[in-house]
């Protein structure tokens, strides 16, 4: 298990992580998602051992691989690394990149273990290319290939998806999956697709200025964010204005809301309104304008302005096409209330 | 914080041994006026102070601006124009840099004197003879000057050519829509935007054109060098040599820190995407003649010419080239420059990987220190080294007496060891500048995937960076073994008794006015000066023909 307490890293006076925890256990594959520059690489380095960290511990199975006054050196840690530009040796061909962390281990193994992987990654033929031959995607298996030979007891992935084509990724993205369940071990990926995010891991952190905001699984992160911030970030929405009217009860642009759980009586609130909340409704006495649209193929995305000034976002099926300015009816759909206390 | 950064690794330690062992020369030299004469500066400020600093400054100057000329119109015409030959002068007019000024002198001497070939062929065809006639005297300081330039030009060429053929031709087409002629453009526009490279270029023949030895003693012309080893030998004061050598190292400074500071313009100033290179124009009629003809000029004085004259020398003595003296030589040069050019590019690899795993001060510090030996003088540089070796070598040899009763002699002063370390700190730089590149086109994540694997940084350096390295580091290899068999000052000052090399015996001979006989050992020093001219010109090549 990788258990990470209260660590915190900065570069000169710069803090890039401030103090946060998290833990992964045996099997899992967790995922830090976060802007760029939110501290989410610099946290994968130091559990690599490339960074330093200021305060806290980092452990792996009960034995310290990181603390203020200690350090133990990345080739000690077998820790896994597939890089986000792969970092696949120019001079070596594929069977010896794959075979450059085997050491001490009679060469007929380690041929054997390096077919062992290649046919894993599915790619059982090209053992004797160099990486400048290989597609980005076979690369990105190669990487993979490479940092599972030599066991790691965690494997970490660094944006392992950016450098590749955006049709290539999502289907990469699962069968990488598959391969780390396969070997059973851990892992830690970076990445600022959420998209990508969902598509690999069991467990999601959302980091922000170097914090760690939610760490949760995909679906409670969009159904159930813990601040404005992630659900701002996980897919799409607007918050609205809302003042509560009882323990039970909001008053919002869109009428008055049911919430299941005490509420503090004339608070206000900003409730998370999603685009799938909102339906398009000819019948519906609500109506809005249309300020822009973006077609989205199956479905067009319409941000809409209510009489209040107030404005929505409503995805509506495409053949529901209206015009800039045009009134729609819409009806509001919302399973449970996420709110959260006003800002201002 | 310290003991922090020597954790890291053992090799951390090592960088920082060596670099501070190899900066130890400059801070002697520098040191050394902590130590006043006040007789010496004296006497040296009645008789010959002022000629050192004027000579000294005129040369350099001299020698800096007319390169800069040089150098700056054969590259505006070679990256803008077309015109016959032009693909092959554009490396050609490189050669020059293959022979070492003070052997340029000799030929140059060996031609143009009174019973040289070209005032023999005057006499013969006007019929005068000696006297009737004013002939210009090569040995002075307008002929070190000129000489300095001929053989130094290609620096300035070099850098402004890139300058220039890396402007984009909608600068050229904006002018031209806002009113300017070509030829404006070139003063408004072209020059201005290469000047950081033209002024780098100036400076580093300026550094060259001050530490010159051998052109400026063969040519009786009194300088820094040539004062200090008077001060050192004729007045056998070390200390005061040191004295004059801090002196020059302060003026050297000065340019070391103008060429950084237009490097760091260099690059602001250079495009940062890449941008559409301009056709070249094709010349007419007597405007193309010019510019073949313009080209030619410094190929044939700076290289047909004197290594011409070498060759036809060299033939007259051809049963030299099997002599046991002459291959002697050959060897003593050879080995002296392949064991210094391995030396240094070991340590140099040192440095620049350490430097890379360890961004601390410290090892930043010591190292740029060390890398600063290609700014100073040989001279400079074999006294900084002498004076402690020197001191050494009496404390143990005084050691062992006291304790052993052996005289162990001079173990370090009058070995090889001095002058390996001599070349190492003035040839440091080459190695480092060229390592480094290669080390900068490694990125990092490389090593970080290598010690995920699990192999420790040395063991990284091992199977990942020497072996992407190999031809930097054979580029790195060659520069300092061409640059070690040309050096002379140091050589002179420095070699073990008895220990001739080529380009000793070069001077020694050309001094003895037996010019004809230093011909060959001249001339085999020019061939092998050619190699990094054709390394050089591959590179020129190379980026012409990537499409960037």
């Amino acid at each position: 298990m990788l258990e990470i307490q209260q660590i915190s890293i900065a570069y000169g006076p710069t803090r890039v992580v401030s103090p946060l925890s998290l833990s992964l256990q045996q099997g899992q594959i967790g995922c830090l998602l976060g802007p760029s520059g939110c501290g989410k690489t610099s946290l994968l380095r130091a559990i690599a051992g490339f960074e330093p960290v200021q305060t806290g511990s980092v452990s792996l199975d009960g034995s310290l691989l990181s603390s203020p006054n200690y350090l133990l050196p990345p080739e000690q840690r077998r820790i896994g690394m597939v890089f986000q530009d792969f970092a696949l040796f120019p001079h070596l061909t594929v069977a010896e990149n794959i075979a450059f962390g085997l050491r001490g281990i009679k060469s007929s193994v380690r041929h054997s273990i390096v077919q062992e992987l290649l046919a894993l990654v599915g790619l059982p033929q090209l053992g004797a290319r160099y990486a400048h031959q290989l597609s980005g995607g076979q690369q990105q298996r190669v990487a993979l290939a490479r940092a599972l030979a030599p066991e790691p007891r965690v494997l970490l992935l660094d944006e392992p998806f950016s450098g590749l084509d955006a049709d290539l990724r999502e289907g990469l993205a699962q069968e990488i999956r598959g391969i780390i369940k396969a070997r059973g071990i851990s892992a830690l990926m970076v990445t600022h697709d959420q998209y990508e995010a969902f598509a690999v891991a069991d467990q999601i952190g959302v980091m922000q200025q170097g914090s760690l905001l939610q760490w949760a699984d995909a679906y409670q992160l969009y159904h159930q964010p813990a601040n404005p911030f992630v659900a701002d970030f996980i897919g799409q929405g607007v918050l609205l204005p809302g003042q509560v009217l009882s323990t039970e009860s909001v008053q919002t642009p869109l009428g008055v809301l049911h919430h299941p759980h005490g509420l503090r009586l004339g608070s206000r609130v900003e409730v998370l309104i999603r685009p799938d909340d909102i339906v398009h409704d000819d019948q519906s006495e609500v109506r809005a304008k249309v300020i822009q649209k973006s077609f989205r193929g199956s479905h067009i995305l319409y941000r809409l302005q209510l009489d209040t000034g107030d404005k929505v976002l409503c995805l509506a099926p495409s053949h529901h096409d209206h015009h800039l300015n045009a009134r729609l009816g819409i009806r509001l759909e919302l399973d449970h209330l996420v709110l959260f206390p006003s800002s201002n | 914080m310290i003991l922090q950064v020597l954790r890291c690794s053992s090799l951390s330690v090592w960088v920082i041994v060596l670099a501070a062992l190899l900066a130890v020369p400059i801070l002697v030299v520098l040191g050394s006026v902590f130590w006043p004469q006040p007789e010496l500066w004296q006497h040296l400020r009645d008789t010959v102070l002022a000629d050192y600093v004027w000579n000294s400054l005129r040369l350099a100057l001299g020698a800096g601006v007319l390169a800069g000329v040089l150098g700056t119109t054969l590259a505006w015409y070679v990256a803008r124009y077309e015109f016959f030959g032009r693909s092959v002068l554009q490396w050609v007019l490189l050669l020059p840099m293959a022979i070492p000024a003070y052997i340029m002198a000799y030929s140059y001497t060996g031609l143009l004197d009174f019973a040289g070939p070209i005032q023999t062929q005057l006499r013969a065809i006007f019929g005068w003879s000696y006297g009737d006639y004013y002939f210009p005297e090569i040995r002075s300081l307008g002929g070190a000057v000129l000489m300095l330039s001929l053989v130094l030009y290609p620096y300035v060429y070099l850098l402004a050519r890139a300058a220039f053929s890396e402007q984009s031709s909608s600068l050229l087409e904006a002018s031209r829509t806002l009113g300017w002629t070509p030829k404006q453009h070139f003063w408004k526009v072209a020059l201005p935007m290469a000047r950081p490279a033209i002024l780098t270029g100036m400076a580093l023949v300026m550094m060259e054109a001050l530490a010159d030895y051998g052109t400026v003693q063969y040519f009786g012309v009194t300088t820094f060098t040539t004062g200090i080893f008077r001060t050192w030998f004729g007045m056998g004061n070390p200390l005061g040599a040191a004295q004059l050598a801090a002196l020059l190292c302060s003026v050297v400074l000065v340019l070391l820190y103008l060429e950084q500071r237009s490097r760091q313009r260099l690059k602001f100033y250079q495009p940062r995407q890449s941008t559409q290179v301009s056709e070249r124009l094709s010349l007419m009629g007597f405007k193309h003649a010019i510019a073949v003809v313009l080209c030619l000029l410094p190929l044939l004085l700076g290289f047909v010419l004197p290594a011409g004259q070498l060759f036809y020398w060299s033939l007259e003595r051809l049963d030299q080239l099997i002599s046991p003296e002459f291959l002697r030589l050959c060897w003593h040069s050879f080995s002296l420059a392949c064991l210094t050019s391995i030396v240094v590019c070991a340590v140099a690899l040192l440095f620049a990987y350490g430097r890379r795993l360890n961004p601390h001060w410290l090892l930043q510090w010591p190292v740029r220190l060390s890398a600063m030996g290609y700014a100073l003088p040989g001279t400079v540089i074999a006294i900084g080294v002498m004076m402690p070796l020197a001191a050494l070598d009496n404390q143990l040899d005084a050691w062992a007496e006291h304790w052993f009763g052996v005289r162990l002699g001079l173990l370090f002063s009058g070995t090889l060891v001095a002058l390996v370390l001599a070349y190492s700190l003035r040839f440091l730089a080459v190695a480092l500048h060229g390592l480094e590149a290669g080390l900068g086109r490694i990125t990092p994540s490389m090593d970080q995937a290598a010690r995920s694997l699990g192999a420790s940084p040395t063991e990284a350096l091992v199977r990942v960076h020497l072996p992407l390295l190999r031809s930097s580091l054979l580029v790195a290899v060659i520069l300092v073994f061409v640059d070690v068999l040309k050096e002379l000052p140091a050589t002179l000052l420095l070699r073990p008794f008895n220990f001739n090399t080529l380009s000793v015996r070069a001077y020694e001979l050309a001094s003895d006015e037996r010019l004809a006989d230093a011909a060959l050992p001249a001339l085999s020093i020019v061939l092998v000066g050619l190699l990094p001219v054709v390394l050089l010109s591959k590179a020129l090549d190379k980026s012409r023909k990537s499409p960037i």
